[in-house]
């Protein structure tokens, strides 16, 4: 059985494969999304949504920044503003001894030519979060940073690239992929799907799609837990990190408070199942109270852990695979990918369409996790 | 809306919104707050509308209230105590310090 | 982790209580916790106050009964904890608790959930207005409060409890200005197969229903076959409009309504756990998939009770019982045959327990609106969701619930989804053409019980309590 004729087959229904496939289409090729679950299942689904490009990765600035402006015009991309406001991410130093950290990473950027990030004193910080505990000490500052709405995220994203052309398959999970002549035939259980171009881009689950195709990167998984607190007047407005502790600290449109940071639960890939543990959850909790005191009497409401994909560098694979001609690798954003989601698609669109790209991924090579396989 | 079928077997006294009314020691707040009127326990946070404990066994947080200081109590699961103080809550609870 | 109790009971209602009794006398070390500040669950609150007042003689014997149970249980020796949430399980099995502001976990050699049941998600429009509660709710308030409307109160609803509450409260000296039978008069012919087994399993309590009905009729405005209503007003009910299976229909006042359409295990502890669940159809709920002792899929977690399936407070101390028995042979207390000659008798009495069951549940199985409620009502209380929202993700292509939560929101709210769980996969099973075992229930997120940032603070390794 073989469907439409596809130019390009992309297996992954999160929000970096529904950019991708709008891109792609706006560019007039003929996409189809393979999703095993349905659309925003995992990641993209459990994701905090910031719009970060504070203390990124040195190799991830470049296309975080242009992702920024994209951000910046979301409206005019997908149809809706993505529920996305840049009220800035602060990164704060609890203690005195921190500051040198952020001073640090602060000569850093600006050595790299960036100078986005700013490093505020204690009044300024607490002017921006009157909310915070006045123990602090300093903070570096994003200002044009921020976070958007990740529900409202994906059914821009879903509703544009359905409208561009893109047809997504839902409960569809790729079995096997083999050459056909010069195309490759994805097969999800009794379903094929047949197309010259193919796009991995399946999360926690990547490495099992290369695998299929021969490449065998090393490929780890997170399962970064999250709480999410009762509706609340509003209290802050930047997303609050932390020097040394493992904390990020947002409000929603909601009111809703949504705290993360990166502490990691317990997944079970092949299960598609994922456990917090409170244990460890308790440590944000106690950061929480610490920085913002008047929040110990509100009820969480729910916690999760998002399963994603996460390298041993923790930046992403982008790029073409290094066997398989016509197949092409994005995954393993380790965390921190939501903010890249507008300018990953068009990169896949122009590796697909052009044959290259002059954003800068060199750094996000499958080889560079080869190699290092092969040296240890 | 509701009354008691026999006179308050130890009496206290807590403020509901600040007006002091007769309790029994150990009946719910919720069951206190059915006894005034108008009837509601505090406005939903989206709509704003006024909502009145619902199913008084910790299931609906329709009675949700604030009971001395602390926002989003279970009304319905809280006995009182005398000199309680209940608010009423009104939509979001704040936490701006 | 070791020093913990041989058995967590969750619950100090029929079940638990008769657990605790048991597992004590076979020599294990009990802890049971639970939400109230006094035992008895829903069935028996208040009971150990109220058995020596006016109010025990309005509410009845089935009530009073629980006073016995009450004492056996206080003198069993089991440990006791008032006033604690269990917000979170694991295998191990681990319970979280939650008590006086502070969180903490128990590592139990088994945990029994005895957590009852819930009343049914009965969605209508203005269901959300105040005056509108639960007859479960109006008779809480009796028990516990020893308090009754002060005015003329409509009841709408089915099953035993909306009769039994309108009997007590004209006793208490309450009155009723009308009673909407929502039962469809199509469950006469199901139940009537069942008529005969439930008269000779429990004579007694079928002649005591049929009293209580013919009762009713005689004193209040009773009106059958009722399809379909709906509250009106504007910060409280002001009027209530009903609607009967032959099209009548009418618009009366009203300031007081309570509604009631038969109740559903809890199973919000035993999805998060990760439990298997059954589909049971007769009573249109699921329930945790157990085995003949109350065992669920998750080894040494015991489910007892309305929780395990509705079968009322005689059946759930049995079930209660049954279960505790099977924990002490597993800690070794008795032998197998020990155990099957115990556990015999205790069978026969659930048996018993059981007989007017089938009978019940055809003859109150509820009208179809009570699953798929029409567009206009408010399905997610919390967060105000609408059917007709609901519909339309159904319509965008979106047919699971956790998508449709995420999308709407509807059962992100405080309340998890225990009053729009239900009614959102009944109502993408009706637009789909599918039925509601295959859509599912939203994914219960932890904690399945409210838990504040700083109790969840104060949780740490060192808190693990033996």
């Amino acid at each position: 059985m073989s469907g439409p004729v596809l130019d390009t087959i992309i297996i992954g229904g999160g929000l970096m494969g529904l950019s991708a496939g709008l891109h792609l289409a706006r560019s007039g090729k003929r996409v189809a999304i393979l999703e095993k679950s349905w659309v925003g299942r995992h990641a993209s689904g459990a994701s905090a949504a910031g719009v970060r490009t504070l203390n990124r990765a040195l190799e991830e600035l470049p296309i975080s920044l242009e992702a920024m402006d994209m951000w910046r015009n979301i409206e005019t991309i997908v149809g809706d503003g993505c529920g996305f406001h840049s009220h800035g991410q602060v990164m704060v130093a609890e203690k005195r001894s921190d500051v040198p950290v952020l001073e640090k990473r602060l000569a850093k950027t600006r050595n790299a030519g960036c100078g986005h990030e700013e490093l505020i004193d204690r009044d300024e910080l607490l002017r921006l979060v009157p909310a915070l505990s006045p123990y602090c000490a300093a903070a570096l500052i994003v200002r044009t940073d921020g976070a958007a709405d990740p529900h409202r995220t994906l059914r821009a994203f879903r509703r544009s690239a359905e409208a561009a052309g893109v047809t997504i398959h839902e409960g569809c999970g790729v079995t096997a992929i083999d050459p056909l002549g010069s195309d490759w035939r994805v097969r999800a259980g009794e379903r094929e799907f047949v197309a010259p171009t193919v796009v991995n881009m399946a999360g926690a689950w990547a490495k099992t799609i290369a695998a299929m195709v021969g490449d065998d990167i090393p490929l780890g998984h997170k399962a970064s837990m999250m709480i999410v607190t009762e509706r609340v007047a509003p209290l802050l407005k930047p997303v609050v990190s932390l020097v040394g502790r493992p904390l990020s600290f947002k409000q929603t449109d909601q009111g809703t408070l949504v705290i993360g940071g990166g502490l990691q639960g317990r997944a079970d890939i092949e299960a598609e199942q994922s456990f917090v543990d409170f244990m460890e959850l308790s440590r944000s909790a106690r950061a929480v109270i610490d920085l913002f005191p008047t929040t110990g009497s509100l009820r969480i409401v729910r916690t999760w852990a998002g399963m994603e994909a996460k390298t041993s560098d923790l930046l992403p694979v982008i790029g073409p695979s290094p066997r398989a001609a016509g197949v092409f690798h994005a995954f393993g954003f380790s965390g921190h990918g939501f903010q890249l989601v507008p300018i990953v698609g068009a990169i896949m669109a122009d590796l697909i369409i052009a044959g290259g790209t002059r954003k800068q991924i060199a750094s996000f090579t499958a080889e560079r996790l080869m190699q290092r396989q092969a040296v240890a | 809306m509701f009354r008691k079928l026999q006179s308050l077997d130890e009496e206290v006294t807590v403020y509901v919104d600040g007006v002091a009314v007769p309790a029994e020691a150990n009946e719910s707040v919720a069951a206190v707050l059915l006894r005034q009127s108008p009837v509601w326990a505090r406005t939903a946070p989206v709509s704003c509308s006024r909502r009145a404990p619902y199913c008084m066994m910790g299931v609906c947080f329709d009675c949700l209230a604030t009971v001395d200081g602390i926002a989003s109590t279970q009304t319905c699961l809280t006995p009182v105590r005398d000199g309680m103080l209940v608010l009423r809550q009104k939509g979001r609870r704040s936490v701006r310090p | 982790m070791t020093g913990g109790p041989d058995l967590l009971i969750v619950g100090a209602g029929p079940a638990g209580m008769s657990a605790a009794v048991v597992a004590r006398r076979h020599g294990l070390d009990v802890l049971v916790v639970d939400e109230q500040s006094a035992p008895g669950g829903q069935i028996w609150r208040n009971i150990e106050t109220a058995a020596d007042t006016s109010r025990a003689g309005i509410l009845g014997k089935a009530y009073s009964d629980g006073a016995d149970v009450v004492r056996r249980f206080r003198a069993s020796g089991a440990g006791y904890l008032p006033g604690a949430r269990v917000w979170h399980l694991e295998p191990g099995p681990r319970a979280f608790i939650a008590q006086n502001g502070v969180a903490r976990c128990i590592d139990a050699n088994a945990i029994l959930l005895a957590t009852g049941a819930q009343e049914r998600p009965l969605p209508f429009p203005g269901w959300t207005l105040p005056g509108v509660m639960t007859v479960g709710a109006a008779q809480i308030l009796l028990k516990s409060s020893g308090q009754i409307p002060d005015e003329p109160v409509w009841i709408a609803g089915t099953g035993p409890l909306s009769l039994l509450y309108a009997i007590q409260l004209l006793k208490a000296g309450g009155r009723i200005a009308g009673f909407l039978d929502t039962a469809p008069s199509a469950n006469l012919a199901g139940a009537f197969r069942e008529l005969a087994g439930a008269f000779l399993g429990a004579p007694g309590d079928m002649l005591k229903g049929f009293g209580w009905l013919m009762a009713l009729r005689r004193q209040v405005r009773f009106i059958g076959n009722v399809k379909e209503i709906e509250a009106i007003g504007n910060e409280a009910l002001e009027r209530l409009r009903y609607i009967t299976a032959n099209g009548r229909s009418a618009t009366v006042d009203a300031r007081l309504l309570f509604v009631h359409e038969g109740i559903v295990p809890t199973i919000h502890p035993t999805l998060a756990l990760g439990c298997k669940h059954i589909w049971n159809a007769a009573q249109d709920s699921f329930a945790p998939d157990l085995d003949t002792w109350g065992e669920t899929s998750v080894s040494d977690v015991f489910v007892a009770g309305d929780g395990a399936r509705i079968g009322g407070a005689q059946a759930a101390c049995h079930l209660g019982e049954l279960a505790a028995l099977r924990v002490a042979a597993k800690a070794g207390r008795l032998s197998r045959a020990q155990l099957a000659a115990v556990a015999a008798p205790v069978r026969k009495r659930l048996k018993a327990a059981l007989a007017i069951r089938p009978f019940l549940d055809r003859l109150y199985r509820p009208r179809s609106a009570v699953f798929v409620p029409p567009e206009a009502t408010l399905v997610c209380r919390c967060e105000e969701v609408s059917a007709a929202r609901i519909l339309e993700q159904a319509a965008a292509g979106r047919p699971d619930p956790n998508q449709v939560k995420a999308f709407t929101r509807a059962g992100m709210g405080p309340c998890q989804g225990r009053q729009c769980s239900y009614t959102v996969a009944s109502l993408l099973a009706a637009k789909e053409g599918r039925t509601v075992p295959d859509v599912g229930l939203y994914r219960v997120r932890p904690p399945f019980k409210p838990i504040t940032l700083a109790e969840l603070a104060a949780l740490d390794a060192g808190a693990v309590i033996p």
